[in-house]
């Protein structure tokens, strides 16, 4: 690593504040890709603000029909809660697949859809159901949160608070895993409420994407034999040595189909 | 022998301090006034090496030196060692160009060397290494080997024409080519065997250190083989005396192979701490692992098997490109040629055999041994072709190996491939693998798999190895430039307990626990009574290592000789104590009895005899009680077995799951069968991992793709089922013990077991081959251009 200072916030308003003083700082929650990313010399931020000291930050609560989850929750702690796996399941599961014990027990749904890694979990799970992103300024709706690799909505010095979940009728997430990384190479997670259907397809793209021609699909009919024939246009798609545009394009619609079944 | 210590489970004494976090590994080790060196490398494939200005580099702070290739070779530094000479087919030898521990001239590798920066931390070290400003002259690269040998190719070397180091063979051409001209039946293959990264737990790491008083150099050192080191770099590259020179190897995190070599970091800061005048100390980051530790494997090859009509092999003919990587690494050329020609014949009497290799540089990572070394490739290759064969004569891929086994009665075997295998039983092997893994119930199993969407295949390798390495002579006469004997010391003190040397070195193996075992077998005392030692070349007389699954069958006997030695002499000083004749004195379970009466003394009587020698045999028996004996094979041992895998398959994805894995093996006695079963376990999960999830990618512009864990794909856990580890034993008949070695077997069986058992799973596909790592990208393209599937 280079050398660094580092501040560990006491509040919000004080990360926030510091943050947007500096910009070459760069905010700490789980740590679990900024860390490598520092040991590797890929950044070099003059300082550290850690987000880990926030109490208000930490906590999954049912707020209306809507399930609330502090940006500083552990994945681990998503994976088992019982307001989670009663309300939706699905993200209890997402959760449960990220990484390894070590990173869940570590990382955060703050710190992973502030990222917007193109191949991580979670904003599958935001945008598949509709979510909205709740930061130190404002309310982002899901749709308007993920702007492309690495990228998102966020101001300087914004802060990510908390995530709320609509609760859908059905919904579910499946994962073809980079074998090495465990990161996905193609996760739909599809999300039925009502009439409405929404795909969110991360792993493939340069950022996580919702799928048109999938969702119609869904819509009309609810059924995995409904998007069996649906050919996925690759181009545009991530290809590296794990996995080429062409093969993720065909694994979009086998995952959506297998997301289909689990919904039930 | 007595009963209890061998064939026991015995725990390893090891493993308190190692999982408790009490090991003493290279980079625990801090010596006063220490500094770190940061080594500097090429970020280019190839490329002219040229103005190195270090001078902004000097003035950072903490930074005490920034040393070059120009440096070294100012200072007669001479180039890293190839320790095994192959010759061509017309008996020229081989191009044998430099390798310099700093690049001069020229960089050949992403990872290749360049310079060196110490300074008082790690972090100044990085930084100040920044500053330091290389002219690269880049160049054109070639990564596969293959590609390396045509017209017109990137020239690594000069001397080297098309990138040729050379071009040998082994075995009968005219013979084969008659053969397969006769024959009914011919069964073709070409294949890879891919390019893996060894990834021990434990990165590299060496501290060198100088005493200026004594003109002493001390290296600490991740090795595999202290002695070796301490022989290649005082004498090749440092040009010190063995005396002025001491190698220690502590406890080492996992070897593989890839800690055996002389590596240049371990010259660099043993010369470098002379030049600054204190200790000098470099730990590998893993990304640095990744591209300076040598790689294994990486075979082109093109296989034929000539059969009769009764599909009993006649002749085998193959032809192997064999990548080097940039530099030639310690061992690198007998791992194409004698680890791995020379096991053609596998279990199988055909009787006449031809192998032709050329081996080539190209701008990648060093290759050398790694798991098996050689006798993975040569089994890969054997059992694909049987399996093929199989395919294309309808004879049952079972049956047809039975067919062609050597039989249990034809031993000592001679084979067409030089090497005689002393004993085996290898329809005993298979018939055993067979009903341990319920081969007969594998299409119930099928049809089950098939109503859940799932392909399910079952796949046999019977193989065979070489290893317990090696009669020196032999060597010799094949190019080595080293024996291949080992050593053992028993020191019995004077109050009777038992200190045992070995020139072997444990790094994982379980040596300090399996050697006790046997010396306490063999002199009947408790195995707390039992220190054993390894790993410095200061208390062990020069040994050759650990590596080719030789330690206990060649270090093991060592120990034993200088066992004999040891009741030898007790027995000359019991007459004495007992006043009887030498010749009725009787040894057993620890004690030295007259024969036909009750009167005896103990080891340990007779060990403060020896050394308080009062009332002693003096005029003839000197005291002490302190035996040294050297053991040099007569001949390798040969390990074998039969592997069977059972596969599922995602044909929607093409993901492979290995759901079942059967191992029988003969590694000869077993010692301690919870390490034999821990050797396998560890093997198999390479093997699987060769197969299904690990490569070494390189781009076409020769960067190394697979730089860390993260696309470089380990085996896990998760990933595998239980196995089930069985023996079917048959004694090595020339050493005492029967061990036959067990380390690498594991590795050497498994890869083709599971990808004749993907093939199998993909019959209904009409798919014959696919090359590791059968990963899901590719299984899922070989089904979908197939499609739709065909009857089986």
């Amino acid at each position: 690593m280079y050398a660094f200072e580092y501040s560990r916030a006491k509040s919000v308003a004080d990360a926030s504040k510091a943050a947007s003083a500096d910009e070459e700082a760069k905010i700490l929650a789980g740590g679990m890709t900024l860390i490598p990313t520092l040991k590797q010399r890929l950044a070099k931020p003059t300082t550290l603000i850690d987000l880990n000291g926030i109490a208000d930050l930490v906590g999954i609560k049912r707020d209306g029909g809507n399930l609330v989850i502090g940006a500083m929750t552990r994945h681990s702690a998503v994976a088992r809660s019982k307001d989670v796996k009663e309300m939706i399941p699905a993200l209890a599961h997402l959760a449960e697949l990220i990484g390894d014990p070590a990173v869940r027990n570590r990382g955060t749904i703050g710190g992973s859809i502030a990222n917007h890694d193109p191949a991580a979990d979670y904003p599958a799970g935001c945008l598949g159901l509709g979510a909205t992103i709740v930061t130190s300024k404002r309310k982002i709706a899901a749709d308007d949160f993920f702007t492309g690799m690495f990228s998102t909505a966020l101001e300087d010095g914004e802060i990510v608070t908390a995530v709320s979940f609509p609760k859908p009728d059905k919904a579910a997430y499946m994962k073809f895993k980079n074998p090495a990384s465990r990161y996905a190479i193609v996760g739909v997670f599809v999300a039925k409420t009502g009439n409405q259907v929404r795909v969110a397809v991360t792993g493939a793209g340069a950022g996580v994407f919702r799928s048109m021609v999938l969702e119609d699909a869904l819509s009309k009919s609810f059924l995995p034999t409904a998007v069996e024939g649906i050919k996925i246009p690759s181009d545009g798609l991530n290809s590296d040595i794990h996995a080429s545009a062409e093969y993720r394009a065909h694994l979009i619609t086998v995952m959506a189909k297998r997301a289909v079944v689990a919904c039930g | 022998m007595a009963d209890g210590f061998i064939g026991t489970s015995v725990k390893r004494r090891e493993d308190a301090k190692f999982l408790t976090g009490r090991g003493n590994y290279t980079d625990d080790i801090n010596r006063p006034g220490q500094l770190d060196a940061y080594i500097i490398r090429s970020p280019h494939p190839h490329a002219g090496l040229g103005k190195i200005d270090v001078s902004r580099a000097l003035k950072q702070p903490g930074v005490v030196a920034v040393f070059t290739g120009a440096d070294m070779t100012a200072d007669g530094i001479g180039g890293l060692p190839c320790g095994w000479l192959i010759h061509n087919k017309d008996g020229s030898p081989m191009v044998e160009p430099a390798h310099p521990p700093l690049a001069t001239g020229k960089v050949r590798h992403v990872g290749d060397p360049v310079a060196v920066v110490i300074a008082e931390t790690h972090a100044q070290a990085k930084d100040a290494a920044e500053l330091v400003e290389i002219a690269y002259q880049e160049l054109p690269a070639v990564t596969d080997a293959t590609l390396a040998l045509k017209p017109g190719a990137p020239q690594l070397f000069d001397e080297a024409k098309n990138n040729l180091c050379y071009d040998w063979h082994l075995g009968d051409k005219a013979a084969a080519d008659a053969a397969f001209a006769k024959a009914s039946k011919v069964a073709k293959i070409d294949l890879i065997n891919n390019r893996l990264i060894a990834n021990a737990m434990e990165p590299r790491a060496a501290l060198g250190e100088f005493n200026r008083a004594t003109g002493e150099y001390t290296l600490y050192t991740t090795s595999q083989n202290p002695h070796v080191i301490r022989l290649l770099m005082g004498a090749n590259v440092l040009h010190v005396p063995e005396a002025k020179l001491r190698v220690i190897a502590p406890d080492v995190g996992g070897g593989f192979g890839s800690k055996i070599y002389h590596y240049a970091e371990e010259a660099i800061v043993t010369w470098a701490a002379a030049k600054v005048n204190r200790p000098v100390k470099w730990t590998a980051e893993r990304s640095e692992s990744f591209m300076s530790d040598a790689q294994g494997r990486d075979h082109a090859t093109h296989g034929e098997l000539a059969l009769d009509k009764d599909g009993k092999f006649l002749a085998l003919r193959v032809s192997t490109v064999a990548n080097l990587g940039g530099y030639l690494s310690t061992f690198a050329t007998a791992i194409p040629t004698w680890l791995y020609a020379t096991l053609l014949a596998g279990v199988y009497t055909t009787p006449v055999i031809y192998c032709e290799v050329k081996a080539v540089f190209t701008n990648t990572v060093p290759v050398d041994a790694y798991r098996g070394a050689g006798r993975p490739e040569a089994s890969y290759l054997l059992e694909r072709l049987v399996d093929v064969a199989a395919r294309e004569t309808g004879i049952d891929r079972a049956e047809l190996r039975k067919r062609n086994f050597i039989p249990k009665t034809a031993f000592p075997y001679q084979t067409p491939m030089a090497v005689q295998y002393d004993s085996g039983d290898y329809p005993g092997c298979l018939d055993a693998a067979l009903k341990a893994s319920d081969y007969a119930g594998f299409e119930t199993r099928r049809a089950a798999s098939q109503k859940v969407d799932k392909l399910r295949g079952i796949g046999i390798s019977t193989y065979i190895e070489a290893c317990g390495i090696a009669p020196s002579a032999v060597a010799g006469a094949l190019g080595a430039r080293a024996g291949l004997y080992e050593v053992g010391v028993v020191r019995v003190h004077p109050t009777g307990t038992i200190t045992v040397l070995t020139g072997t070195h444990s790094h994982g193996q379980g040596h300090e626990t399996t050697f006790a075992q046997i010396v306490a077998d063999a002199l009947g005392v408790p195995m707390e009574s039992i220190e054993v030692v390894h790993g410095d070349t200061a208390m062990i007389p020069f040994g050759m290592g650990t590596y080719g699954s030789r330690s206990l069958a060649v270090g093991g006997s060592a120990i034993l000789k200088a066992v004999d030695k040891i009741v030898a002499k007790s027995k000359k000083i019991a007459a004495h104590l007992l006043e009887a004749a030498e010749a009725d004195i009787e040894f057993k379970d620890g004690k030295f009895s007259v024969a036909g009466t009750d009167r005896s003394k103990t080891l340990g009587e007779i060990a403060l005899a020896a050394y308080v020698p009062h009332n002693y045999p003096i005029e003839t028996v000197e005291p002490g009680l302190d035996e040294t004996a050297y053991y040099d094979p007569k001949n390798f041992t040969f390990p074998a077995g039969t592997h069977i895998c059972e596969v599922e398959i995602d044909p929607q994805t093409g993901s492979v799951t290995v759901v079942k894995f059967t191992a029988v093996d003969d590694v000869g006695r077993v010692i301690n069968p919870m390490i034999v079963e821990g050797q396998v376990h560890g093997g198999v999960v390479q093997g699987i991992g060769q197969a299904l999830y690990e490569g070494c990618v390189y781009d076409a512009s020769g960067q190394l793709v697979t730089g860390s864990f993260m696309d470089y794909c380990m085996p896990r856990a998760d990933n595998l089922p239980a196995f089930a580890v069985g023996h079917h034993t048959t004694l090595c008949t020339h050493n005492t013990l029967g061990v036959k070695g067990c380390g690498e077997v594991g590795a050497i069986g498994s890869p083709p077991a599971v990808m004749n058992a993907v093939i199998d799973a993909l019959k209904p596909y009409g798919i014959t081959h696919l090359d590791m790592p059968a990963t899901p990208e590719v299984v899922w393209r070989a089904i979908d251009s197939a499609r739709p599937p065909r009857a089986a």
